[in-house]
């Protein structure tokens, strides 16, 4: 049974990442261009290629730098709300997991909770309000009831319940970001943060399996 | 699509190079992006603001003497990042703190705290005003509450000007938030914008129809509604911006006796008849200037019936969305002392009068 996940599959997860936002730039782009201002895939792909450009210093790192530096990186690449968004997430992830050179399944829940409350604390969204928060909130609440599985099984269905967060924002009324000036006008549209967000966790899973 | 640019990703960069040519009185750095004067003559607060490209001439072309210190151009349409507001901040702080002048949005809102606390760190008095002067979104409790637009080049020409009269970090303070508690704005859009990166309109309408209450980021309109001439449409633009409906919201402030961020509730005021106002009529881009004076008769003729006097007024394209055939309307209710800092002498690319 698979107990751990190493820095070096941290490091697949971002490449990953990097890959993933490139090739679904376009379709950010038109998410974010029916509830919002068409730049959504533009920003997340400039911003990972910036990581990308950090990586090869990287590899003999701990968890913590790497994460770290991700988000200090994204913080001053991607721009908009999604910049300080993601850049807290990573950096308060990086925050949990300083020094580690490997982590089990509740060392990363630990994690991604505090890379959530970051930014819930930044953004001060909540479930429900069609953001990047409901796909987390997904992805947390699955993996807090499959602390038992291995980190691979858990990982895999977080992504699955991740996925249909993100797909649960279609109907919902925005209430935070550019989507909430639209109003009703927002329901009917994926939210393009929370596919983002859906996005990156896959690449996780991807790096893991 | 065709416009005047090359590759799509450089399309920023490049018309800071072109700036930079034409503005040599101005400091303009490429990475990370900002334009700052050069040679200040005296120590003042220093007045930053910025935000995503393509709304030429806010806010870079504003800096200079009487309006900016330094403006923070992010990508299009993207707030400018963290490391940008530091880099200019440090440049432009001559002693005096550094006030952000921020417009409200989500983005925005967030990368210029983030500098804030990083300017802080270095021992620089700051604070942040925030403008969110668009009626077109009703309430802030559902929503990332009013947008900040238009009155955005008031205030920093007003705060400007204030500034350059060794105004304290204090009191532009206490001015920016009479401004922004007076300032209204909205805005119709006739055809969208076509955001390079995007290479297609960010919406379609019919002959017939325009958008409602739009932003300046090529996003919808609060409504579609039908298009049937211009002084219905400006009738329908000024019943918004008269709606005395109070606005209220939580706004989030620096306090630097704590070192930390507290929030203040703030209450748009009412317009009353006998109020002096600044109307600026904003081309959102692609309309003709001639339509803004169309505009304009329409605007002055419905705040005569309501009572209220034009003290001033400016026209033209000053709060722009890329190619977006739309206009905005601002009403700033102002005092005798906006109004002298108004008068003021102002020396920018794109804004230029008095003598200094």
């Amino acid at each position: 049974m698979t107990m751990t996940i190493t820095k070096q599959q941290i490091i697949t997860w971002l490449r990953n990442s990097v890959e993933e936002f490139n090739t679904q730039q376009d379709l950010l782009t038109s998410l974010d261009r029916e509830i919002g201002d068409a730049d959504h895939g533009l920003n997340m792909n400039r911003g990972f290629q910036k990581v990308n450009e950090k990586l090869p210093s990287l590899t003999d790192k701990d968890i913590g730098t790497i994460l770290k530096t991700t988000g200090i990186t994204l913080l001053s690449s991607i721009g908009g709300a999604s910049g300080p968004l993601y850049g807290t997430f990573f950096i308060r992830c990086a925050s949990l997991v300083a020094a580690k050179e490997e982590l089990s399944l509740s060392d990363l829940t630990d994690m991604l909770q505090g890379g959530v409350d970051g930014i819930k604390d930044r953004g001060k969204a909540e479930i429900g309000d069609k953001t990047m928060v409901d796909t987390l909130g997904g992805i947390l609440n699955s993996l807090n009831m499959n602390q038992s599985k291995n980190v691979i099984e858990a990982i895999a269905i977080a992504a699955e319940a991740g996925s249909m967060a993100t797909k649960s924002t279609i109907p919902m009324i925005a209430k935070k970001g550019r989507a909430s000036y639209l109003g009703e006008r927002s329901i009917g549209h994926q939210d393009p943060g929370a596919t983002s967000a859906s996005l990156l966790f896959n690449c996780l899973r991807d790096a893991v399996k | 699509m065709k416009k005047m640019i090359n590759k799509v990703e450089d399309v920023v960069k490049q018309q800071l190079e072109g700036f930079a040519i034409a503005h040599k009185e101005l400091e303009v750095s490429l990475d990370p992006m900002f334009i700052v004067r050069k040679n200040q003559s005296h120590s003042k607060v220093a007045i930053i603001s910025g935000g995503g490209s393509g709304h030429e001439p806010m806010h870079g072309g504003f800096v200079g003497q009487g309006m900016l210190d330094g403006a923070c151009p992010g990508e299009m349409f993207t707030s400018p990042t963290p490391d940008q507001m530091y880099e200019c901040g440090l440049k432009a702080h001559s002693g005096k703190g550094v006030l952000f002048l921020v417009k409200n949005y989500t983005g925005d809102v967030l990368n210029f705290e983030t500098s804030l606390e990083l300017l802080h760190a270095e021992g620089i008095e700051v604070q942040t005003a925030l403008i969110d002067d668009d009626v077109a979104v009703k309430d802030s409790l559902y929503t990332a509450g009013r947008r900040g637009v238009a009155t955005t080049v008031l205030a920093e020409k007003i705060l400007g000007a204030a500034a350059e009269s060794s105004y304290t970090l204090e009191q532009l303070s206490v001015l920016a938030k009479r401004i922004a508690n007076n300032g209204r704005s909205f805005g119709v859009g006739l055809k969208a914008c076509t955001v390079p990166a995007a290479g297609k309109p960010s919406f379609t309408l019919e002959d017939n129809e325009v958008e409602f209450g739009v932003g300046i980021h090529g996003e919808p309109g609060i409504e579609r509604r039908p298009y049937v001439d211009c002084d219905s449409l400006t009738e329908s633009m000024m019943a918004e911006i008269l709606n005395n409906n109070p606005y209220v919201r939580e706004v989030r402030l620096w306090d630097n006796s704590i070192g930390d961020w507290k929030t203040e509730t703030w209450t748009t005021e009412p317009l009353l008849k006998g109020d002096k106002v600044i109307v600026l009529i904003n081309n959102l881009g692609a309309t003709p200037e001639s339509e803004l004076y169309i505009v304009f008769r329409k605007v002055a003729e419905t705040l005569t019936e309501q009572g209220i006097t034009i003290e001033r007024s400016i026209i033209g394209s000053y709060c722009t969305s890329l190619d977006m055939q739309g206009v905005s309307i601002t009403i700033l209710n102002a005092d005798k002392e906006m109004i002298a800092l108004f008068d003021r002498p102002v020396k920018t690319p794109s804004l230029c009068w008095g003598e200094s």
